[in-house]
């Protein structure tokens, strides 16, 4: 079979494969300047998922992503929580990625500032908007904006080493800490609060934020929804490492659970499993060894269900938060729609830390790019900006800031094949050769912008690891720009 | 035809073939530290899992190595097992494998877009098939944590498994895996976003 016949030809001499890729599907063989090229802002899995299948798809299509920190992987570096490593195993295949020969990788470029879309869009047959959230919804209550109440987003920056969150130095010497939201973030922040220090020390969490949870006197952790348990957004996975965590116990409110059973019935199977799983560490009477083990342990967590925030209360004297005023709710419906009703009553939790978990949000980059603020994200069909010939959105920019990696592929692989097709319908014009980074390098370098290449992140990351070692971490983030920025040829070796 | 096929297969063993190096000081799992096979992580865990995992894997790497080299020569009938993909345009790709397979990285192996994000440690729901009904109780009983990524899975069904979990044995002769076409229409029609 003719396929075998060339993969046989591919393993006994890769170079003569990659003569294959100079010939392009018009049949002529073509300058590298007759390629298509797509640029793509932002690196994270909706960037380098949408920049991997637009390369198996086309042997010509050249791809350049940019990204607006010296280091790669968005929320993959930034979001995913210190103790799950195997959820970043994914940036070995965008690692892959970055180093194919049709694939360039361009750090430390602030799309929008750096460079402007309409620029990128003269110098490329097509652009991806691929940057996802950085903002996150405000809770919009009185006294949001009092010291001890933080963002989620702003948490999960400061232990995850995201440059502009290095300064948050949350205040961490109150015993309770109430976080509203219900997802998988909120249930991370709950985790890395309650997390034995130990199993946090062999983890790549940020040694600043080692030390202050080492100090940490918070010992109840509060999580708090405005629905019920059937409405609960975390999944299965997120909630049995709570469940399981050393030295913690549960502490639920039965009454939240009243009708939860019988609803189970007819119920999808990943609801269905959730919702047992939480029964059962809710309602049912714990086993011998289970119940010396909660006896045992000094934290507590818990969910609060049915109750919306009001108004964040302040400590007189100390100018931070003494509490938070809760309003009680009731459900109306049932399901994923149910709503939540206000009832009239209030209620008064006394903590020092308030974490904020309802959402992140994305932000225009451009006034050129169409943006939906209610929905704050890009308007498109399929990946394809409305009204915008030329530009493209993959990620949670496409369809807002829900969904795991596995979500964001399948998200990014649809905007590449409608990219794909209209590359091959000539709805996008590949006639005139366009000169994409050659141009784009001439106007950063005009304007003082030094790119960080993908080489040059294997020097950051090798330093990071190196590192780690010393104190048996997978590495020891770098926390400033400025220090990602060095020149890392001259240590290397140390 | 043909050639697009070639395509897909160099493309995808460009992309997969360094993780059939069973080197472990060159893994990136072992680098990270969450490769159940090396001895920083077994006191780390220190479970009764990893046993199980370890030879899953064991079997797993030594199992591609020799297939690797065994493709050219002539194999040993009882090892053969006859798989066929169903790749997302329904086209089928029969291919044969050997006992001590794995589904995930078979499939890499001949090029199959099947995606592999957090590489067999149950953290992700991407390598996500549809065994067919004749095989699929054939296979043992996924465990809980299975069960967990899969909840995550999109368009699950009852015969929905992880591709990484499927390990080929004798009577797994003629399994077919399909992989769930992630439609167009996956956030149009009305579907929520599973949530993160």
């Amino acid at each position: 079979m003719i396929g075998h016949k060339l993969l046989k030809l591919w393993s006994s001499g890769r170079s003569r494969w990659r003569l294959h890729e100079g010939i392009t599907r018009c049949g002529k063989a073509c300058y590298s300047s007759c390629n298509p090229k797509v640029c793509i802002v932002g690196s994270g899995p909706a960037g380098f998922y949408t920049a991997q299948h637009i390369i198996k798809a086309r042997q010509d299509v050249e791809v350049d992503i940019y990204e607006r920190l010296p280091v790669p992987f968005g929320l993959v570096r930034f979001g995913v929580a210190p103790d799950h490593p195997e959820v970043k195993n994914v940036i070995n295949t965008f690692t892959q990625t970055a180093k194919h020969s049709r694939c360039s990788f361009y750090g430390n470029v602030n799309v929008g500032k750096d460079v402007s879309i309409d620029e990128l869009q003269q110098a490329y047959h097509a652009v991806v908007l691929s940057y996802g959230a950085e903002g996150n919804r405000s809770i919009g209550v009185p006294g949001e904006g009092l010291a001890g109440v933080y963002s989620a987003k702003d948490f999960v920056g400061w232990y995850n080493g995201l440059p502009n969150c290095r300064e948050l130095s949350p205040d961490l010497s109150c015993e309770t800490a109430v976080i509203l939201g219900q997802g998988n973030v909120a249930l991370d922040v709950a985790r890395i609060l309650l997390s034995p220090i130990d199993s946090l020390k062999k983890t790549d969490i940020t040694q600043p934020a080692l030390e202050a949870l080492a100090q940490s006197q918070v010992r109840r952790v509060l999580i708090v929804g405005r629905r019920g348990p059937m409405q609960i957004a975390c999944t299965i996975k997120e909630l049995r490492e709570m469940v399981n965590l050393p030295g913690t116990r549960p502490e639920m409110v039965a009454t939240d659970f009243e009708g939860v059973a019988e609803a189970l019935k007819d119920v999808p199977r990943p609801r269905k499993r959730l919702t047992e799983l939480m029964l059962k560490t809710a309602l049912e009477k714990p086993g011998e060894k289970e119940q010396e083990r909660r006896n045992k342990a000094s934290r507590i967590w818990g969910f609060r269900f049915f109750r919306s925030p009001i108004e964040v209360l302040a400590d007189p004297n100390h100018n931070k938060i003494a509490g938070i005023r809760l309003a009680v709710n009731k459900l109306e419906g049932s399901g994923e729609g149910a709503q939540a009703v206000l009832t009239g009553e209030e209620e008064d939790v006394p903590c020092g830390l308030v974490v904020s978990s309802i959402g992140y949000k994305s932000l225009s980059i451009d006034p050129s790019v169409p943006f939906d603020s209610r929905k704050a994200i890009v308007p498109n069909i399929m990946g394809r900006v409305q009204q915008a010939a030329g530009l493209y959105c993959s990620g949670w920019l496409k369809t807002g800031p829900t969904g795991v990696i596995a979500t964001t592929m399948n998200n990014s692989f649809d905007t590449a094949r409608s990219l794909m097709e209209d590359m091959d319908s000539g709805t996008l014009d590949l006639s005139a050769a366009k000169p994409g980074s050659q141009s784009i390098s001439a106007l950063l370098e005009k304007r003082g912008v030094k790119p960080v290449t993908f080489s040059d992140w294997e020097k950051i990351d090798n330093v990071e690891m190196m590192r780690g070692e010393a104190s048996g971490k997978p590495r020891e983030k770098l926390l400033k720009v400025e220090e990602m920025l060095q020149d890392f040829s001259v240590n290397a070796g140390h | 035809m043909a050639t697009s096929a070639a395509v897909r297969s160099s493309m995808g063993l460009t992309l997969r073939l360094s993780r059939v190096i069973p080197d472990c000081s060159t893994c990136s799992l072992y680098r990270l530290r969450s490769c159940v096979n090396s001895a920083a992580n077994l006191q780390r865990t220190g479970s009764a899992d990893s046993f199980r995992t370890i030879n899953r894997h064991l079997q797993t790497s030594i199992g591609l190595y020799h297939s690797e080299e065994g493709s050219s020569n002539a194999e040993d009938p009882e090892d053969v097992v006859n798989v066929v993909y169903i790749d997302r345009s329904g086209q089928r790709i029969p291919v044969k494998a050997k006992v001590g397979d794995n589904v995930l990285y078979l499939a890499h192996k001949h090029g199959i877009e099947l995606e592999g994000a957090c590489e067999a440690s149950l953290a992700c729901s991407t390598c996500h098939v549809y065994v067919n009904a004749a095989h699929f109780d054939k296979l043992p009983e996924p465990e809980e944590r299975e069960d967990d990524m899969l909840d995550m899975a999109a368009m699950l069904q009852e015969n929905s498994r992880l591709g990484c979990q499927i390990i080929l044995t004798p009577e797994l002769d003629g399994i077919e895996l399909t992989l769930p076409k992630v439609t167009r229409n996956f956030y149009v029609d009305g579907h929520v976003p599973k949530p993160h």
